[in-house]
């Protein structure tokens, strides 16, 4: 039994587009196949984060229209056994697709995979009814910053609407020594606002932005960076593993913050 | 250089600046979120508030300065909260000359309480 699910947030530059290409790495990397759908049409960048871009061929829009078999306009990721991509057309816009049309691709996708991630595109409109239109669960991506939490909070609500209620969170770009200093929220804070299930925290580390420029996901470089660890722990928890949290905090045992503990900070 | 030496002594001193964003956040947040999941907008949200308080001081005096009226969520909840601090309960009389300008309230039955309330009373006091 496949699962489709879509990673939104409501506010663009969260980092959901980041999150499905390093989960969908993590996911592949625990000898699961999963297909991601790039839902942002438009907009398109999932081909750019997972390096693909030069082997996109045929776009969704291309196998609606009848141009090409869905078979075909998927892209295999060589280094990952088991991901592919479907990517989203670039010259065209979000009023090019209508949600029963991407409901009908990824149910073709999920009879040959076992995950179907899909990347939804900010906002509140036609593109994220599209994305969320096959969706049996939703991972809600947010940034512990006011406006993220609050966009997050109404796409919750706008899902729970729509009937899809598996709804976990992930709480990106944590920086640990701010919440020590009470200059941001925590993820408890977020959990409490928010009131759904936590199933991942991303440390804000600068790997990421590494990683991207070169089109290569977080768990393909080194293993031990610390947000590489924390995707390949969401894998295993949508796997049912119950995996312990990353202690963040454990990292800020530096030179400055002990200095300030001994002062009594 | 002024500027380093204050970002640095902000630095290793946290307390020294006592700004705390992330309960300022945490209660902006709590508030907006109340209200976009209620979806009642202000000038609803006014009129109710209006019209509870006109309820409530026919029986008591509220302290109009004190009182707080809110939207609170908790774990996907959302629940309205009027705290509102009683200066004085009204006497009886008082409260029938208010109730003669309106005709709506049962004054009969206030009164049958009255009565009750001090049946209640007097065996208590030939006890004693």
């Amino acid at each position: 039994m496949s699962r489709i699910i879509v990673v939104t947030s409501g506010k663009g530059g969260v980092g959901k587009t980041t999150t499905t290409s390093n989960l969908g790495a993590a996911i592949a990397k625990q000898n699961r196949s999963v297909a991601l759908i790039d839902a942002d049409f438009g907009l398109r960048n999932l081909d750019l984060l997972l390096g693909l871009e030069e082997r996109v061929v045929y776009t969704a829009i291309d196998v609606l229209a009848g141009e090409c078999r869905l078979a075909q306009a998927l892209v295999k990721d060589k280094r990952l056994k088991g991901l592919v991509l479907l990517p989203a057309a670039q010259n065209r816009n979000k009023e090019s697709v209508q949600p029963e049309q991407m409901k009908k691709i990824a149910t073709a996708l999920a009879k040959g995979y076992d995950y179907i991630l899909i990347d939804c595109p900010a906002g509140i409109e036609l593109g994220f009814r599209n994305a969320i239109s096959a969706a049996q669960e939703a991972l809600i991506v947010t940034t512990p910053e006011v406006a993220a939490v609050r966009d997050a909070d109404r796409v919750i609500g706008l899902l729970e609407a729509e009937g899809v209620n598996k709804i976990n969170l992930i709480v990106n770009r944590v920086k640990p020594w701010m919440v020590e200093e009470n200059k941001m929220m925590s993820v408890e804070d977020v959990l409490e606002l928010l009131g759904v299930p936590l199933i991942g925290v991303v440390p804000d580390d600068e790997k990421v932005i590494v990683a991207t420029n070169k089109g290569e996901p977080l768990v393909l470089g080194e293993y031990d960076s610390l947000p590489a660890q924390a995707y390949l722990n969401i894998a295993r928890r949508l796997e049912g593993e119950k995996v312990p949290f990353l202690d963040l905090m454990a990292n800020q045992g530096n030179l400055l913050t002990r200095l300030r503990r001994m002062f009594g900070g | 250089m002024l500027n380093m030496i204050k970002r640095l002594l902000e630095m290793l001193f946290p307390w020294n600046n006592n700004t705390n964003s992330r309960s300022h956040a945490k209660s902006r947040l709590k508030l907006i979120i109340a209200h976009d999941r209620a979806s009642i907008n202000p000038d609803m949200m006014e009129a109710m508030r209006e019209e509870i308080l006109d309820v409530v001081a026919r029986y008591v005096e509220v302290d109009r300065e004190e009182m707080e009226f809110s939207l609170c969520n908790d774990q996907r909840m959302t629940s309205l909260t009027a705290n509102l601090p009683i200066r004085q309960i009204k006497r009886m009389c008082e409260l029938k000359e208010q109730i003669k300008e309106n005709k709506s309230l049962d004054l009969q039955q206030i009164e049958i309480t009255e009565i009750e309330l001090e049946a209640e009373v007097k065996p208590n006091k030939t006890s004693i």
